[in-house]
């Protein structure tokens, strides 16, 4: 399978190799299998929203300022993260190596403010237990933030593996694969920033 | 946390399965020693990544575990049999009725099919392997695992007893304490993992290693049924995992999605299950649906007739299999109009499944049938298969539901639709392409025996419960009253549960007289077939499939080259070395390490499910690191492999 193939010069590396471009094709239906796994907690979120019981309304603790700090960390790390691709392209190992540790950089941050984010609402009397709207955002915006602590462990791996190997097929491919998982995760973080905090404040502040 | 509450005591039956659970593994234990196997068991088996094998490990592991779910139902139907039984209590027999289910539908149904799949779809699409060798094995493993740790259960800390559909509030702390409802969580969740992984495995195999000239509509109709399967689990199991960890978040971290207290809300367990619960009942039908399109084709010695309707038809399928979740729970209040709709999608969905039957019919039309066994099962399922779908449009009337919902009316539609279907299926299957597995046929004299003693069984133990589900009894009552005239015809349904049973020890002494005793198969082609997997000239395929990867020219390619008298003889200059992956232990490893965490987390021990969980990532990173580019076997291998003279 692997035997000596021809490429077109302009063939980007991680597409050389047999094994790249199938992982990279069944990475792309994890993807799908993952939209259908957030939808399914979108849609929980959803329902449930009203439902507080006793605790205090979503809306009701929810801050511009860190959700702003969040989304801008975020997005941002997500367009470093392309430019490490765009290095990678150039076959610039120290660019791909940098501009991926400043994506990581920015992930470290949004997880940072997310679980202080956390800490507060706890802090005001709103955890998992609560009621059924606060374990629907717990969980859905726990979900994110686990896939985004998963996907700095993961970078991490991969950068170290470049650094080891240089820039091979096989190294190309994971990085790229990793860059797909990150963009998604700025996608789904889209999507809660406007299911649930625009949504949240519009519907208690009116 | 004392000794008894760890294990089960308390019942006379527990005790006999401890002592036989300690008796076969201290056997295999003995025997794996004592003919020096260990190390044979750990190359050849628990590291490999040839997906034959795999293929064989699910079938293994699927007719387990249908011995252990059809264990259960004979003590149902024991149970069942005389009115005011007392030979299992009531908790017991919710135990036994959640385990049965259960098992059957996620332990046994769907890695039997998985597991025909894996063994030849690679070979339909002349394929050297999956997309993805190593993955395949992870997906393997973590289903044995998951159904392991399921299955535990009833000697350590208690079985689930919520029904297999585990309905909140049923199954919430309250009303099922213990850890019963965690190993139902738990077991499914690890399994799930890997039925998904092998959605994506085959989904990328059968898209992209096809054979040169082998289009999409050029794929043999298993292939094509295989194929919509997988992008049905690709969008279904996701479902299954988030409603799991909801549950799991419910029981053990106190959240409220489904409980009564906190505002939370037990229909939504009920829409979520459902919602991936149904298409699964499509997961485990459709390629079910593509071997009997295969074996009729090859019996009535035909082209199938209307491929291109079945693929279609298939495809509709698979739509509508996400838009008819509702009919489950007619009677919950979900109100006049959303019952209406369900109702009609419901029934539309009849359509689709009206047009496979009389393509198959109409493939039999004119042909030249033979009665061969798995020949035999497919006639078997049209007929039975039809009794199911009749009934089962009169169970999608949402305001005739009303009448028979939650009785035994029930209990025997699904009953036709998923034996009739599915298990005839895999017995058809399992027959139809044993040869290719082992290399010998299994008797057809015994297995005509198994086909009638388990339909004549099956027929009688089912029909006799669409009556007592329209003369009122429930499903899940563990007993009833003498007054209530159910008991004949219980007695006459226990009787057929039992000829069920009876044929199962018939198949499994076929398999053992036909190792014994079969004439062995030399030519690859043991039923006169027509699809690429018949065209490897030994009858085991070796493990990198084919020698040379065949050109693929139109329908039945292989078939029409026998009728041309055209089929190639394979010579020593066309060889080439053959890439393959190397075996690997990881898999195992891992899976082991999920079971850590899963028995932890079951019993709310979070240490042990820490360490299970590190044990994954650790794998992971392991793997991650690992640079295997496999290995190429030589030419000379190849040619000693097929015997080529030079």
């Amino acid at each position: 399978m692997a035997h000596a193939e021809t490429h077109d010069p302009n063939t980007p590396l991680e597409y050389r190799s047999e094994i790249g471009r199938l992982n990279i094709l069944g990475f792309w239906i994890f993807l799908g299998a993952e939209i259908a796994l957030f939808a399914t907690l979108f849609a929980t979120y959803m329902v449930l929203t009203h439902r507080i019981a006793d605790g205090p309304a979503l809306g009701e603790l929810f801050e511009v300022k860190s959700l702003l700090i969040q989304t801008f960390l975020l997005l941002t790390s997500s367009f470093t993260c392309g430019l490490a691709v765009h290095e990678m392209r150039r076959h610039n190992v120290k660019g791909l190596i940098t501009w991926m540790a400043v994506t990581l950089g920015l992930g470290l941050g949004f997880l940072y403010f997310e679980i202080q984010e956390f800490l507060h609402f706890i802090h005001e009397g709103a955890n998992i237990g609560t009621s059924a709207a606060w374990s629907g955002f717990f969980v859905l915006v726990g979900t994110h933030g686990a896939h985004v602590t998963f996907g700095i462990f993961w970078v991490t791996m991969v950068l170290i593996q470049v650094a080891k190997r240089g820039l091979t097929p096989a190294t190309s491919a994971k990085v790229f694969i990793t860059s797909l998982y990150w963009h998604f995760l700025d996608v789904v973080w889209i999507f809660i920033f406007t299911a649930v905090y625009l949504m949240g404040m519009v519907t208690h502040h009116g | 946390m004392k000794w008894d509450e760890f294990f089960v005591t308390g019942d006379p039956m527990i005790y006999g399965a401890d002592v036989s659970i300690v008796l076969t593994m201290v056997g295999i234990l003995f025997y794996l020693t004592k003919y020096k196997k260990w190390k044979w068991l750990w190359d050849e088996w628990l590291t490999t990544v040839d997906h034959k094998k795999l293929g064989i490990m699910y079938i293994v592991s699927a007719v387990l575990m249908l011995f252990r779910g059809g264990v259960d139902a004979l003590l149902m139907r024991t149970q069942l049999a005389v009115p005011e039984a007392k030979f299992l209590d009531s908790q017991h027999y919710n135990e036994i009725f959640t385990t049965h289910g259960t098992i059957m539908i996620i332990f046994m149904a769907m890695p039997f099919l998985i597991g025909l799949i894996n063994v030849v779809v690679p070979l339909q699409i002349g394929a050297r392997d999956v997309a993805y060798p190593y993955l395949n094995a992870v997906s393997f493993w973590t289903f044995f695992i998951g159904a392991m740790l399921f299955n535990i259960s009833f000697v350590i800390g208690g079985s689930p007893s919520a029904g297999w559909t585990s309905y909140m509030p049923l199954a919430s702390n309250e009303l099922s304490p213990g850890p019963g409802q965690n190993y139902y969580l738990l077991g499914l969740q690890i399994a799930g993992i890997g039925t998904l992984l092998t959605g994506i495995n085959f989904l990328v195999t059968i898209l992209k290693m096809r054979a040169p000239g082998m289009t999409l509509f050029r794929m043999p109709m298993f292939t094509w049924s295989s194929l919509v399967t997988m992008v049905i689990i690709i969008f279904a199991f996701p479902i299954l995992t988030v409603a799991l960890a909801l549950m799991t978040f419910d029981r053990l971290f106190g959240s409220h999605f489904f409980t009564l207290q906190g505002a939370g809300m037990d229909m939504l367990w009920a829409n979520l299950f459902w919602l991936w619960g149904h298409p699964e009942v499509y997961i485990v039908i459709l390629p079910a649906f593509g071997m009997f399109s295969e074996i009729i084709s090859t019996f009535s010695r035909k082209t199938l007739f209307g491929y291109k309707a079945m693929i279609w038809s298939m495809l509709l399928i698979a739509g509508y299999s996400f838009l008819v979740w509702v009919h489950h729970f007619f009677t919950m209040g979900s109100g006049a109009l959303v019952n209406s709709v369900f109702s009609i999608t419901t029934m539309a969905i009849g359509i689709p499944t009206g047009v496979k039957i009389f393509n198959w019919l109409f493939t039999m039309y004119r042909g030249k049938i033979q009665f061969t066994t798995p020949m035999l099962w497919s006639l078997g399922f049209i007929v039975n298969f039809v009794i199911g779908g009749v009934t089962g449009v009169m169970l999608a009337m949402a305001a005739a539901d009303y009448q028979y919902h939650n009785t035994y009316f029930l209990v025997s539609h699904f009953h036709y639709v998923l034996i009739a279907g599915t298990v005839f299926a895999c017995f058809a299957g399992l027959i139809y392409w044993y040869p290719k597995m082992f290399g010998y046929k299994l008797n057809e004299r015994i297995g005509k025996w198994v086909f009638w003693i388990f339909t004549i069984g099956f027929n009688v133990c089912f029909f006799p419960q669409y009556f007592l589900g329209l003369d009122g009894m429930p499903r899940r009552v563990y007993t009833y009253s003498e007054e209530s005239g159910w008991g004949p015809l219980n007695m006459v349904s226990t009787i057929g549960g039992f000829m069920m049973g009876i044929a199962f020890l018939v198949l499994v002494y076929n398999m053992y007289y036909s190792f014994r005793f079969a004439k062995r198969e030399l030519t690859g082609d043991a039923w006169d077939g027509r699809t690429l997997e018949w065209s490897t000239p030994s009858a085991m395929p070796p493990f990198y499939n084919f020698a040379k990867i065949p050109e693929v020219t139109g329908l039945d390619h292989f078939w029409r080259q026998k009728q041309a008298g055209k089929v190639e003889k394979l010579t020593a200059n066309e060889l080439k070395p053959i890439h393959m992956p190397s075996n690997s232990g990881v898999p195992f490893i891992m899976a082991s390490f999920f079971f850590v965490a899963g028995f932890g987390m079951v019993f709310d021990w979070m240490w042990m499910a820490i360490v299970g969980l590190i044990g994954v990532f650790g794998t992971l990173i392991y793997r991650s690191f690992e640079y295997d580019d496999g290995y190429y076997v030589s030419v000379e291998e190849i040619i000693e492999t097929e015997k080529i003279s030079k």
